[in-house]
């Protein structure tokens, strides 16, 4: 058995796998790089209005597509359904900042703009806090049913998920959950305008400041992956890649797999709610259809192109899909108009051929994580035994 | 064998039921403190599913195991585990991809005190005890006899696979350690340090071990009492001369005389 093992034994370059290079040193690059963009931006370009909003875009699916990674990427739950924590996020900065619920009266450090406003105005940035709060305990309670399930069965219960919570918000014009009858959505027309960013007492930052919008995204962007690379080489980061790996084995070492299940779902949540609250802020309006089931597909795209459990490839990924959705097609647009045809009309089109070339040529993404590089290429027969009882046989119980 | 003090481990009437078959049947068992003993038994003999029934893996139909005198019966896996007791398993188990060291760091995992606040923001005790596990990681690694300590799981020798995964079963410090087949697949040199290994667990560390294993030159050198097991059911036990000579022992293994 052991020549068989050493015959075809694969080699990763780098054996060292989270400690190469210091994961600070990219991350103050790849933040540095990100800073300096409007710059650039600004200097090279006269209009730069329609790359600035799609960067705007850009960053907010930047902190999605980690949050997602961390669900995915790091503990292995195929989740369908990311949307949903968007969704919730986005209402809550609606809820907590607009008019919608006229008849309050609640004020904590709006802007200036806001300050005379009927309704409930509580400032951006303590929003951010309360709304990743309120995902994170939602992705708790949306994890929970689904922890017994593995592979295609959670895939199918997340994207069941990712369905009905657009449509809870969309019927709670009279109550939620059928209680009360406060309207919380205001149906499909959803709520509008929301409270722009700003600081307490000053005047907020306009629709139009994309450069200071722009920063406060990247703020997000730095606090998301500061948060994905302490968690990734901590005791939690270490327990999600065992449960991925092998849960039966994770159990038997004392890992509890529901509470580590459910901390990568309110994490992975957290930061969906966050993206989600800066998403509604910055478009000033939240209704359900941006909440389409496309959009979670959208995101896991990211993850999967860029290099599932890579953090610096989810990055990448979730730059590189944004801004051609959000931007490269339109600029294409420009070109091809005058014979007549919009390339934004094949879009779907051209995502699909991308990722099916992508999936072809390089299945492990721009930047694969070394253990899934070894996962997909692995070709070796597991070691095993003749009477190997299988994992079925074990009952992995978990409550 | 008579114990003053209570036994470490005592599994009392224990069957296990798949549908029909009875894989285990009324088991009863003790494991004395700072002991080696043994389980054996001929393939399908139901010993791996008594294992299972005590770690967590499956819940006893009937019967209790109190542990350390703490009541760990049908208990999850990783209460049992925290309560101290670790395991190996017959099919390695191992996390394939991360490295040794990552591997052990991993058994440690109910003894680490991180709370997720501190892990984010990697506080000075987060730091310290993190610099504690890998340092311990290594000393464990050392301790089986394993040189490439950064090495990922997959690629080390099967050997080595082994003895790492006795590593990350001592690294929850247990006060019992089961070993499922450790000796499956190695050579005599192998075998013989495994059971050197065995024994310095016992001495140096006071731990029990509870061993299942078919290469009998180990179980009878290393054993103080060997339990004997088929079709689920106990059929001897004793000390190894005692087992040996028993009748229902040989012909369990060698068949009866027609």
């Amino acid at each position: 058995m052991s020549t068989a093992t050493a015959a075809s034994t694969p080699v990763l370059k780098k054996p060292k796998l989270s400690r190469g290079t210091s994961p600070w040193i990219i991350f103050l690059s790849v933040v540095g790089a990100l800073a300096l963009f409007p710059v650039v931006v600004d200097t090279l370009m006269t209009d730069d209005a329609s790359l600035m909003k799609a960067s705007l875009q850009a960053l907010a699916y930047i902190v999605m597509a980690l949050g997602l990674n961390i669900v995915v990427g790091f503990a292995g739950l195929l989740d369908l359904g990311y949307v949903a924590f968007y969704a919730i996020g986005a209402f809550v900065v609606a809820w907590l900042g607009s008019s919608h619920f006229a008849d309050a009266d609640i004020h904590i450090l709006a802007s200036s703009a806001a300050e005379n406003l009927p309704g409930i105005h509580v400032n951006f940035f303590i929003v951010l806090l309360i709304g990743a709060v309120f995902t994170a305990i939602w992705g708790a309670l949306l994890g929970a049913p689904t922890l017994r399930l593995r592979g295609d069965y959670l895939a199918i219960v997340t994207l069941a998920f990712g369905e009905i919570v657009p449509r809870v918000f969309e019927n709670s014009t009279s109550g939620i959950f059928g209680i009360g009858s406060t309207d919380f959505s205001n149906g499909k027309q959803g709520i509008q305008p929301i409270d722009s960013i700003g600081f307490p007492g000053q005047l907020p930052i306009g629709p139009f400041e994309n450069v200071k919008l722009y920063y406060i995204g990247l703020a997000l962007v730095a606090i998301t992956l500061f948060i994905n690379i302490m968690l990734r080489d901590s005791r939690m980061g270490r327990a999600w890649i065992a449960v991925r790996e092998d849960e039966v084995a994770a159990s038997a070492m004392g890992i509890n797999l529901v509470r580590t299940k459910l901390w990568a779902y309110a994490i992975g949540a957290a930061l969906g709610g966050f993206a989600g609250v800066y998403f509604g802020a910055i478009n000033t309006s939240v209704n359900v259809d941006q909440f389409a089931f496309g959009k979670s597909v959208f995101i896991l795209c990211m993850v999967i192109i860029g290099g599932m459990g890579n953090i610096w490839g989810v990055v990448l990924g979730a730059i590189a899909l944004s801004m051609l959705n959000s931007f490269g097609l339109p600029e294409l647009n420009k070109l091809s108009d005058p014979i007549g045809f919009q390339v934004t009309s094949i879009s779907f089109g051209i995502f699909g051929f991308f990722l099916l070339a992508m999936m072809i040529l390089r299945p492990e993404g721009f930047l694969p994580s070394g253990r899934r590089k070894l996962e997909l290429h692995d070709e070796e027969p597991e070691v095993a035994i003749p009477d190997d009882p299988g994992d079925q046989a074990y009952e992995v119980r978990q409550s | 064998m008579s114990e003053t003090t209570a036994p470490l481990l005592v599994a009392s009437n224990v069957s296990k039921v798949f549908g029909g078959l009875v894989a285990v049947n009324d088991v009863s068992f003790t494991v004395p403190h700072k002991a080696i003993v043994s389980l054996i038994g001929p393939n399908g003999a139901g010993k791996t599913t008594f294992f299972n029934c005590m770690t967590g893996l499956y819940k006893p139909t009937t019967g209790t195991v109190v542990f350390d005198g703490k009541d760990i019966t049908a208990k999850r896996a990783d209460i049992v585990t925290d309560a101290g007791m670790a395991r190996t398993f017959q099919n390695i188990k191992l996390f394939r991809t991360m490295s040794a060291v990552e591997n052990v760091q991993v058994g440690m995992h109910p003894r680490l005190k991180s709370r997720i606040t501190g892990m984010i923001l990697r506080t000075p005790f987060v730091r310290r005890e993190e610099q504690g596990a890998r340092d311990k990681a290594r000393e464990l690694l050392d301790m089986v006899g394993l040189k490439r300590h950064d090495e990922l799981a997959m690629n080390l020798p099967y050997g080595d696979q082994r003895r790492l995964e006795i590593a990350r079963a001592l690294a929850s410090d247990p006060k019992l350690l089961l070993l499922d087949e450790p000796t499956a697949g190695m050579n005599p040199q192998e075998s013989e340090q495994l059971r050197s290994l065995m024994e310095r667990v016992r001495d140096e560390r006071g731990i029990s071990v509870l061993l299942i294993e078919h290469d009998m030159k180990v179980v009878m050198s290393v054993s103080e009492h060997i339990t004997v097991l088929e079709s689920g059911t106990k059929i001897a036990e004793g000390g190894p001369q005692e087992v040996r000579a028993n009748p229902r022992v040989i012909e369990a293994y060698l068949g009866s005389q027609a």
